[in-house]
């Protein structure tokens, strides 16, 4: 009987989790499938689900009209760029935090995230001078040094929460076994937080990718993401709908892959010290 | 023998010489634009001028608002990201005040800048100068339905009355077949629905300020705009108008469900192109309507070509100008894409050209546009040029709440008189801060 309530309760668990995870996922799905539409079948009421001309016009267009390489190849430079950057400064910064703390430690941490509550757009102009100033206007370095400066934050908060969860113990051993800081940090401290340091570049690699503020105002031709790539489709006289699909399944596309291939390794780290 | 040599050296020096001259003129224009139609064709076409002149054009396509303000920071800061940058009539002589833009008195003759429709030169010039060289320009009309016009047993005038138009959208309707008499914008902001409230105002005698700058809001032509605009949404309109835009417009007239629209004249070849819309050999086309005031509800708009001062690339960013605002161009999309693709309500001579004289809606673009006169836009002198917009830096930020509160009227979120109140109270606000 125990066990019968128990499979149901799974059972409802499951459908609970499936009905959630297809929620969130609609969006999404609603805009490959409007991406495969017509601009007139894309804004019909009532709309057209699954039964529908499907075609690749709007692909073809979008390839015919942009240069979506290199909004890719700028996409994955910034991204990549700036999650790496970040994680260079991020886990000697976790490292002392955690395992070094002094009075003001939580204080630190707690103002580092303050800087996370600050509209963007109140120091556009400020950041713009100084990208003038420094002549990074437009260029892949200056955005990369942005991102890692704006997702520097949360980086440091996850690593140190991850760094948290190893005993101090371990590194203590190392030390009296003679390994230096960067050997503590590089052999001792980092495999043991694979996990932490994984989730935590792939979710910065998401925030990099997917960040629209900063890469559509920091850049014009050379420098421009996949963000731009996208903003280039929207119009405010014109049906762009079915267009505007395609060009975010063509930005999604590679992000969503890599999510998918690393989801194991991405809740792992999610979770990581969330049970006891 | 050395006289040969020092023909050899002569000859390469040259060759040198003429290779810089070369590089030196060779420039890569970088142009900010937005997503329409007729600046896409533009970018497809742009390999003509790389011909002609040698240079390169590196696009920067955005959306609208994006595009607005990522120009406004640059150029602001001089940032120089941009040689070229799409801008409107309202921009135009805003940033020409301030020195940001570069004058484009000294256009060859060949361009024929006065061939340039009157009503365009002037909205894009400031103190008599030209700062913006006008890609294509457009007013607003009727577009309607002529079999559900004649189903209901009228005949659209070319130039009708608001009465006229209430009386004919309530008699289109047919709430069962899910037919809308009339569809308007109702979307907040200041280029959406409050661009269409503002020039619809205009005809009901209404104005934003008065001659002092002081906000008119509390007067009753603007109540009669809003109280006339809501009884006819609510009677003939689409539900949910408060928040259809053109976009949104456009897609249900193509679909059959508006018995009319006013909106872009620019729409007219969206609306009449069999391979969008299922109602493309049944639109008619007339001017937008007034009150016998002796203004009408059609505005004036022009998606304009300019230069940021400081441009290292001045030569070149006028060589385009001269190349897309062109003649030669119109005729260069005319043999591509036909008479019906090329960028209407910029030049005069096109409207001359017998070719594109034969298009349906060619002639009720004109007519809009030589209608719409953006120095004197009211009924009542004002202090500001523009017709749905105020040209002073402060009307966009002001027009965008105000079409807020007006949008909430159209959900039925508040009252006619309360909207109208707190208009007149943000405005107010905002203009003494702004020490006018």
């Amino acid at each position: 009987m125990a066990r019968a309530v128990t499979t149901n309760r799974k059972l409802i668990n499951t459908l609970i989790a499936w009905a959630i995870g297809l929620l969130i996922f609609f969006p999404i799905l609603w805009t490959i499938l409007t991406s495969f539409k017509t601009e007139a079948q894309a804004i019909s009421d009532p709309p057209v689900f699954l039964f529908f001309d499907w075609t690749l016009e709007n692909y073809s267009i979008v390839q015919e009209r942009s240069n979506y390489m290199r909004f890719l190849w700028n996409s994955i430079i910034i991204a990549g760029g700036s999650t790496v950057l970040g994680l260079i400064v991020a886990v000697p910064a976790a490292w002392s935090m955690a395992f070094v703390p002094s009075k003001r430690t939580k204080d630190i941490l707690l103002w580092m995230l303050s800087t996370k509550m600050l509209p963007a757009v109140g120091v556009l102009y400020p950041i713009y001078l100084i990208f003038i100033e420094l002549g990074i206007l437009d260029t892949r370095a200056g955005l990369v040094i942005v991102l890692m400066l704006i997702n520097l934050p949360i980086i440091v908060w996850m690593l140190y929460t991850y760094f948290k969860e190893i005993p101090g113990e371990i590194l203590e051993a190392a030390r009296m076994d003679g390994a230096s800081l960067k050997d503590e940090i590089l052999y001792v401290l980092t495999p043991m937080a694979v996990p932490g340091i994984a989730s935590t570049l792939l979710l910065n690699f998401i925030l990099a990718w997917n960040e629209a503020f900063w890469t559509l105002n920091l850049t014009a031709a050379k420098a421009a993401p996949l963000t731009a790539f996208i903003a280039s489709y929207s119009s405010p006289e014109g049906l762009f709908y079915a267009k505007l699909s395609a060009a975010s399944t063509m930005a999604i596309a590679p992000i969503l892959v890599l999510g998918w291939f690393s989801q194991k390794q991405l809740v792992r780290g999610l979770t990581f010290g969330a049970v006891k | 023998m050395t006289l040969s040599r020092r023909s050899a050296s002569t000859a390469l020096g040259l060759i040198a010489a003429m290779s810089m001259t070369s590089a030196a003129v060779s420039e890569e224009l970088t142009i900010a634009t937005v997503n329409n139609g007729d600046m896409i064709r533009m970018q497809g076409l742009t390999d003509d001028f790389t011909e002609k002149t040698g240079h390169t054009v590196e696009w920067v396509t955005l959306e609208e608002n994006v595009l607005r303000q990522r120009v406004t920071t640059d150029i602001s800061t001089k940032g120089g990201a941009f040689d070229l940058m799409t801008i409107g009539m309202y921009e135009t002589p805003i940033w020409a005040k301030n020195g940001w833009l570069v004058p484009l008195d000294d256009l060859s003759d060949e361009y024929n800048v006065d061939d340039l429709l009157p009503a365009m030169a002037n909205g894009l010039s400031y103190d008599g100068t030209l700062y913006a060289a006008p890609f294509y320009g457009e007013s607003s009309m009727i577009m309607y339905r002529t079999d559900l016009m004649e189903k209901a047993g009228l005949t659209m005038p070319d130039a009708p009355t608001w009465d006229f138009i209430k009386e004919a959208a309530i008699a289109m309707t047919d709430r069962d077949n899910e037919i809308n008499g009339i569809c308007l914008r109702g979307k907040a902001g200041w280029g959406e629905g409050g661009a269409f409230i503002t020039a619809m105002s205009n005809s009901f005698g209404a104005r934003w300020f008065d001659e002092n700058w002081k906000p008119q809001f509390d007067t009753q032509p603007w109540a009669d705009t809003l109280n006339f605009y809501v009884d006819l949404m609510s009677k003939a309109g689409p539900p949910g108008y408060a928040t259809n835009g053109f976009n949104e417009n456009l897609s249900l007239f193509q679909q059959g469900k508006c018995g009319m629209w006013i909106d872009a004249t620019v729409a007219a070849s969206f609306v009449t192109n069999p391979n969008e819309s299922t109602v493309a050999d049944k639109v008619g086309f007339a001017l937008a309507p007034d009150n016998g005031l002796g203004k009408r509800s059609n505005w004036l708009w022009a998606w304009a070509l300019a230069i940021p001062a400081g441009t290292e690339k001045e030569a070149a960013a006028k060589e385009f100008i001269e190349w897309a605002t062109s003649t030669s161009y119109i005729e260069l999309v005319a043999e591509k894409e036909g008479w019906a693709n090329v960028p209407p309500g910029a030049r005069t001579s096109l409207y001359d050209n017998p070719d594109y004289q034969s298009v349906p809606f060619a002639k009720m673009t004109l007519d809009s546009i030589l209608s719409a006169d953006p120095n004197n836009p009211t009924v009542d002198p004002v202090p500001y040029v523009g017709i749905q917009f105020a040209a002073i830096p402060e009307f966009a930020g002001i027009a965008t709440e105000v079409s807020q509160e007006f949008s909430a009227v159209y959900a039925g979120q508040q009252t006619v008189e309360e909207a109208l109140e707190k208009a007149q109270a943000l405005t107010t606000d905002a203009m003494e801060a702004a020490g006018y």
